[in-house]
């Protein structure tokens, strides 16, 4: 068995990261079941037991906390076998802002599975904003289950932004469903690099139930060898002047197959929803307008994907 | 160098003739305009000599400062000197200018992008990261590909209708880059249908239904394309009847 110094000097150094916080970085380190580390700042609590195979609890940002510098959350498992299990209630309280920055690391995988349920509640007039970043290792072997049930109250925002796109995805199944009310901002966005067997499923959801409601569902992924990827990206508007855009792009390489389904569903004449949804290889016109400045095609190609999946 | 030949060159597509026995021999260091009405054969023109995947086929020959460009593909043409300015430039999400810039630049740094940018009229410091997609214009996607074309260095410069799209202010960057083109001793070739565009140019050739009907110096085409293209419809033009 490693000691939790060694776990977590492995842990950040797989996200090339480093432990030296200072005193008002709150922060929380997690491998498998145990936590390694933690911090936290005034306003923001965090309630969490580690159980059989991960941990589980509450994080709570109090009435009126606005927590300037990001909050930085690492889950991961550096044995190549196991489970980990995230069970998580997240609570802002009303007029509380904050910014997680989450590090989801697996760099030794060969038969892992992280499978994350959680709960977020933004209250009145506050902001949440969650980018979670996957590092995998390149045997496939994980999957990662992620599940979020997220309910906005009046004039909350929040943002969640996904992104794996280094190793290998192996298999995934996202399912987030948000409840918006009114004046509320939902913003999700994926970004996903798949090869090989890698399996991806995005299923999420906004309802726009509240007057003024507004929500996008975005995704961008990138399929090479035999890998595949459905998306159900769902925009259900029911506020007067509710307004929302679903927007997937893939690009699909060598066998890759790629499935978008965009479901609008607007039962309120004042609300507007918008789709678009691109699959297909590479654009061509891009394409050759970089091999026209001499540029290869795989070059080319490579150069393209990683502008789709860059973080804008 | 940078002499552009064309030997009866045909190109069908579908079977059916889009580019007819041309036999051009463009003038080497100068701004050369390939006139003519919509369907006449001039992006066609360009896209083969550029080597699109679709125009690969033709009959007759290309060459590049003597080089055969038969069967050579668009990066390989790219790397002996051909490069080519669209329309309607792409867009590229996630891509910044610098990366852009860069992409294809004789020597990779932030100040080739730094002098590219300048030569556009675009600030350094304000466009370097900018990502070159939908939230910049068309006259600046225009002039931010005159800058990764002047980037490369480039022997000869296609640019297909160069001021369409674009305000008043771009087109008047766009006509000095060709200038500064010349000025580096670059053989231009101006696709257009525009009687302003071609008198920009130091001689001119009018594409009519995939024939070569006419060259000369810009004065001339410039009389003969107002007196006889303006309105014409291609098939009512007496040099169809004549060539075919």
């Amino acid at each position: 068995m490693k000691g939790k110094e060694k776990l977590l000097e492995e842990l950040l150094s797989s996200i090339k990261s480093h432990s030296h916080y200072s005193q008002d970085d709150a922060h929380l380190e997690v491998d498998g079941n145990k936590i390694l580390a933690s911090a936290t700042v005034p306003g923001l609590i965090m309630d969490l037991d580690e159980t059989e195979n991960g941990i589980e609890g509450e994080i709570r940002l109090k009435a009126g906390t606005v927590i300037e510098k990001p909050v930085h959350l690492c889950f991961g498992m550096i044995p190549e076998n196991g489970v980990q299990k995230i069970n998580l209630n997240v609570v802002l309280e009303e007029d509380s802002k904050v910014n997680f920055l989450t590090h989801c690391t697996f760099p030794n995988a060969i038969e892992l599975e992280h499978i994350m349920n959680s709960e977020v509640h933004v209250g009145r007039n506050a902001s949440y904003t969650y980018f979670e970043k996957h590092t995998h290792s390149n045997s496939g072997g994980i999957k990662v289950i992620p599940k979020t049930r997220i309910l906005l109250e009046e004039h909350a925002h929040f943002k969640t932004e996904f992104e794996l796109i280094k190793g290998r995805v192996g298999f995934m199944d996202v399912d987030y469903r948000a409840e918006c009310h009114d004046n509320s901002i939902l913003d999700m966005i994926a970004r996903i690099s798949g090869r090989k067997d890698d399996i991806i499923k995005i299923h999420e959801s906004g309802w726009l139930r509240g007057r003024h409601s507004r929500g996008v569902l975005a995704s961008s992924i990138a399929l090479r060898d035999d890998a595949k990827a459905e998306v159900f990206s769902e925009l259900i508007a029911d506020g007067d002047f509710a307004q929302g855009h679903v927007d997937c792009k893939e690009i699909i390489q060598d066998r890759g197959v790629a499935r978008a389904v965009p479901i609008v569903q607007v039962n309120n004449p004042k609300a507007h929803v918008t789709h678009e949804a691109a699959i297909g290889s590479v654009d061509s016109k891009q394409l050759d307008t970089l091999m026209s400045r001499g540029v290869s095609e795989d070059d080319a190609v490579d150069m393209i994907i990683k502008g789709m999946l860059r973080r804008t | 160098m940078g002499s552009v030949v064309l030997k009866e060159l045909t190109l069908k597509l579908d079977n059916k003739r889009i580019l007819n026995n041309l036999s051009i021999e463009f003038k080497k260091g100068k701004i050369n305009a390939v006139v003519g009405q919509n369907g006449a054969g001039k992006s066609t023109l360009a896209q083969t000599i550029m080597g699109l995947p679709d125009y690969l086929n033709f009959e007759g020959d290309i060459l590049l400062d003597t080089v055969s460009l038969k069967g050579k593909r668009l990066p390989e043409r790219a790397k002996l000197g051909i490069t080519m300015a669209w329309q309607e430039p792409a867009r590229f999400s996630g891509i910044p200018v610098g990366d852009f810039i860069n992409a294809g630049a004789d020597d990779r740094s932030s100040d080739t992008v730094k002098k590219a940018l300048t030569l556009v009229g675009l600030s350094y410091d304000k466009y370097k990261n900018r990502y070159v997609d939908k939230t910049l214009s068309g006259g600046e996607r225009k002039r931010i590909e005159l800058a990764s074309i002047s980037a490369m260095n480039p022997k000869v410069v296609l640019m297909d209708e160069p001021d369409s799209g674009v305000d008043i202010e771009a087109v008047s960057y766009i006509f000095d880059v060709i200038q500064h083109f010349k000025s580096r001793n670059i053989t231009v070739l101006l696709i257009t249908h525009s009687a302003e565009v071609l008198q920009r140019a130091d001689y001119g050739y009018i594409l009519c239904n995939g024939n070569l009907i006419g060259e000369g110096n810009t004065e001339k085409m410039l009389d003969y394309f107002n007196g006889n293209c303006i309105n014409c419809d291609h098939v009512n033009n007496p040099f169809f009847e004549v060539l075919h």
